[in-house]
C-alpha cells in the first residue's frame, strides 16, 4: 500500500519544493519506488529543482482531464532509479484540480508506488487543501522564525480538521516537523528561534533539521536535488531525515556552532 | 470467527419527550411553532419522543411525522403507548419506547401543562430541575492551532494542550488551559462577570472576561510566562500567580 506524504508549510519560500525533491530522491535511493507530484499549479517549480524541465510534455491537469495517461506524463528521473516526477501545469490555475480527479490519479499511482510525495503550494487555499486532503503523513516545513512557525501551526490545524482522515474519522495524519534554513550561529545570538523553541510551540515530532547552506542554492540552480551532494551538510541532513522517515533512529546533527579552532580554544575568544 | 465489522451495543441517549394533551396535528403545529420560535437553533433536527400516555383520541402518526419533518424535528418514536397505539406507531415507522419509572410520574404531572418538554436523560430530570445540575464542561484534548476557534456555549472550556498564536478559545463559563496560552481567551462571553481564566503559561494575545479585555502589551510583565489566574474585580482585570 502506497504511503501518501504531503510536504506543506503554509508560508511560501521555506523550502517545500527543495525538501520534496531531496526527500523523494532519498526514498528512491533507499530502494523505494517514489513519485513526487507538483501540486503548485500555475507556479511550476519542481521540474526545475529536479532538472527535468525540458522533458515536461504533459502535466497533472492533463491527466485529471483525461487528455493524457499517467504513463505518458510521468517523468523518470535520469539519475536515480525508482524515482518519477508528475509535473504541475504552468498554464492553468489552482482551481483546475478537483477532489475526485486528484483521488483518481492518487489511486492509480498507489498501485505502482511505495511513496507518493505531494509538494504543496504555499497558502491555505484550494491548491494546498487538495495537496494535503488525501495524505497519510505530513512533513511540515518550517523556518526558525515566528511568521513561518505561526503558518505551520495553521496548517497543522487544517491537517487535523480538513483532511480526508479527519473528515472520515480515521487515524489522524502523522505529523513531522522539518526545520530548514537553520543557522546555529544566529540562534546563539538570539536572532533565530532554536529547535527547542519551535518544537515547544508546535508540539509535534521533529523529523529533521536542515542547516542553512550554500549547497541548497547551488543544487537548485543546477537542477540537482541537494541530497545527491553527499559532501554538503544540507545533503547529509536530508539523508538523516529520510532515514528517520523510514523509522530509523538517527541522532540530530548540525544543531550547534562548529567547534572553534585549536588556537581560539587555547586563547579564548 | 466473530464478525469484527458489526457491533450492537446498548446505549443511553438524552432525548426530549413531548407531552401534550391534544395530539391533533393542528394543536401540535400551533404549540410547537410557538415553542420553536423561542429557540429555533436549539431544537434544529432534535430527536424527539412523543408521549401518548395521556392522549384521548388516536393520533394520526403519519401526519405527525410529516409535521415534525416540516418543523425540522426528528420524531424517533413514541412512549407510554398501549398495545393498540404501539402497533399503529410501529406501522408508521416509529419505535415504541419504554419510559423509565421515575419519569413516568414526572410526565404524568407535567402532561397536564400542554407543550411541556421533559428531558429524558440518565438522571431523569425534567427541564425545570436540570438547572441545578452542573453542565458538563467542554474538554479539548489536543492543541488548539492558529486559526481555530472554539466556543463552549453555556459552560466551561478545558484545554489540555496549548492554544497557539492566532487561535481563539471562548466560553460562557471559565476557561482552563493546561498548556501555554498564546492566542486569545474570552471567558464569560455571555456577560458573566464572575468567570475566570486559568492558564499554565500566560503568553496571550488577548484575555477577556465579560467584555473587559487586555492585550498582550499590558500582559507582558510580572505574570508573562507564568501560571496565572485572571479574574474581574471592580471592572478591572486582576492577575494572580497560581500555586
Amino acid at each position: 500500500m502506497a504511503k501518501i506524504i504531503v510536504v506543506t508549510s503554509g508560508k511560501g519560500g521555506v523550502g517545500k519544493t527543495t525538501s520534496s525533491a531531496a526527500i523523494g530522491t532519498g526514498l528512491a535511493l533507499k530502494g523505494h519506488k517514489t513519485v513526487i507530484i507538483d501540486f503548485d499549479i500555475g507556479l511550476r517549480n519542481l521540474d526545475l529543482i529536479m532538472g527535468c524541465e525540458r522533458r515536461v510534455v504533459y502535466d497533472f491537469v492533463n491527466v485529471i482531464n483525461g487528455e493524457a495517461n499517467l504513463k505518458q506524463t510521468l517523468i523518470k528521473d535520469k539519475r536515480t532509479d525508482n524515482l518519477f516526477i508528475l509535473p504541475a501545469s504552468q498554464t492553468r490555475d489552482k482551481d483546475a484540480l478537483s477532489k475526485a480527479g486528484v483521488e483518481k490519479v492518487l489511486n492509480e499511482l498507489a498501485k505502482d508506488f511505495d511513496f507518493i510525495l505531494c509538494d504543496s503550494p504555499a497558502g491555505i487555499e484550494s491548491g494546498a487543501m487538495m495537496a494535503l486532503y488525501f495524505a497519510d503523513e505530513a512533513i511540515v516545513v518550517t523556518n526558525p522564525e515566528v511568521s513561518s512557525v505561526r503558518d505551520s501551526d495553521r496548517i497543522l490545524g487544517m491537517l487535523a480538521s480538513k483532511s480526508r482522515r479527519a473528515e472520515q474519522g480515521l487515524d489522524a495524519i502523522k505529523e513531522h516537523l522539518l526545520l530548514t534554513r537553520y543557522n546555529p550561529e544566529r540562534v546563539e545570538k538570539g536572532e533565530m528561534l532554536s529547535v527547542e523553541d519551535v518544537k515547544e510551540i508546535l508540539s509535534i515530532d521533529l523529523l529533521g533539521v536542515i542547516p542553512e547552506s550554500q549547497a541548497v542554492l547551488n543544487a537548485s540552480n543546477s537542477g540537482q536535488p541537494v541530497i545527491l551532494d553527499s559532501e554538503s551538510d544540507a545533503g547529509q541532513a536530508y539523508l538523516d531525515t529520510v532515514e528517520r522517515l523510514l523509522g530509523e533512529k538517527v541522532p540530530f546533527r548540525f544543531l550547534t556552532v562548529e567547534k572553534k579552532g585549536l588556537l581560539k580554544r587555547i586563547f579564548g575568544g | 470467527m466473530s464478525d469484527q465489522t458489526l457491533e450492537l451495543k446498548g446505549s443511553l441517549f438524552p432525548l426530549s419527550v413531548l407531552s401534550c394533551a391534544d395530539l391533533s396535528v393542528n394543536a401540535l403545529r400551533a404549540g410547537l411553532s410557538q415553542k420553536l420560535a423561542q429557540a429555533p437553533a436549539f431544537f434544529y433536527q432534535a430527536p424527539i419522543v412523543l408521549n401518548v400516555a395521556d392522549c384521548r383520541q388516536t393520533p394520526d402518526f403519519a401526519a405527525i411525522k410529516q409535521l415534525f419533518a416540516e418543523l425540522n424535528l426528528v420524531l424517533v418514536g413514541v412512549c407510554g403507548a398501549g398495545t393498540e397505539l404501539k402497533q399503529q406507531a410501529q406501522q408508521a415507522g416509529l419505535a415504541a419506547l419504554q419510559l423509565g419509572k421515575d419519569n413516568k410520574a414526572a410526565t404524568k404531572t407535567s402532561a397536564a401543562a400542554s407543550n411541556s418538554n421533559s428531558v429524558n436523560n440518565n438522571s431523569l430530570n425534567n427541564s425545570a430541575e436540570s438547572a441545578t445540575v452542573a453542565m458538563d464542561a467542554k474538554i479539548v484534548e489536543q492543541t488548539v492551532r492558529s486559526g481555530q476557534q472554539l466556543y463552549a456555549k453555556g459552560t466551561d472550556l478545558i484545554v489540555r494542550g496549548t492554544v497557539g498564536a492566532g487561535a481563539e478559545v471562548i466560553a460562557d463559563g471559565n476557561i482552563h488551559i493546561y498548556g501555554t496560552l498564546r492566542g486569545k481567551a474570552i471567558a464569560g462571553a455571555a456577560g458573566d462577570r464572575s468567570k475566570r481564566i486559568f492558564c499554565y503559561n500566560l503568553q496571550a494575545e488577548l484575555v477577556s472576561i465579560a467584555g473587559n479585555y487586555w492585550l498582550s502589551e499590558s500582559l507582558q510583565g510580572e505574570f508573562w510566562g507564568k501560571s496565572t489566574c485572571i479574574k474581574l474585580q471592580d471592572d478591572q482585570l486582576v492577575l494572580a500567580e497560581l500555586g
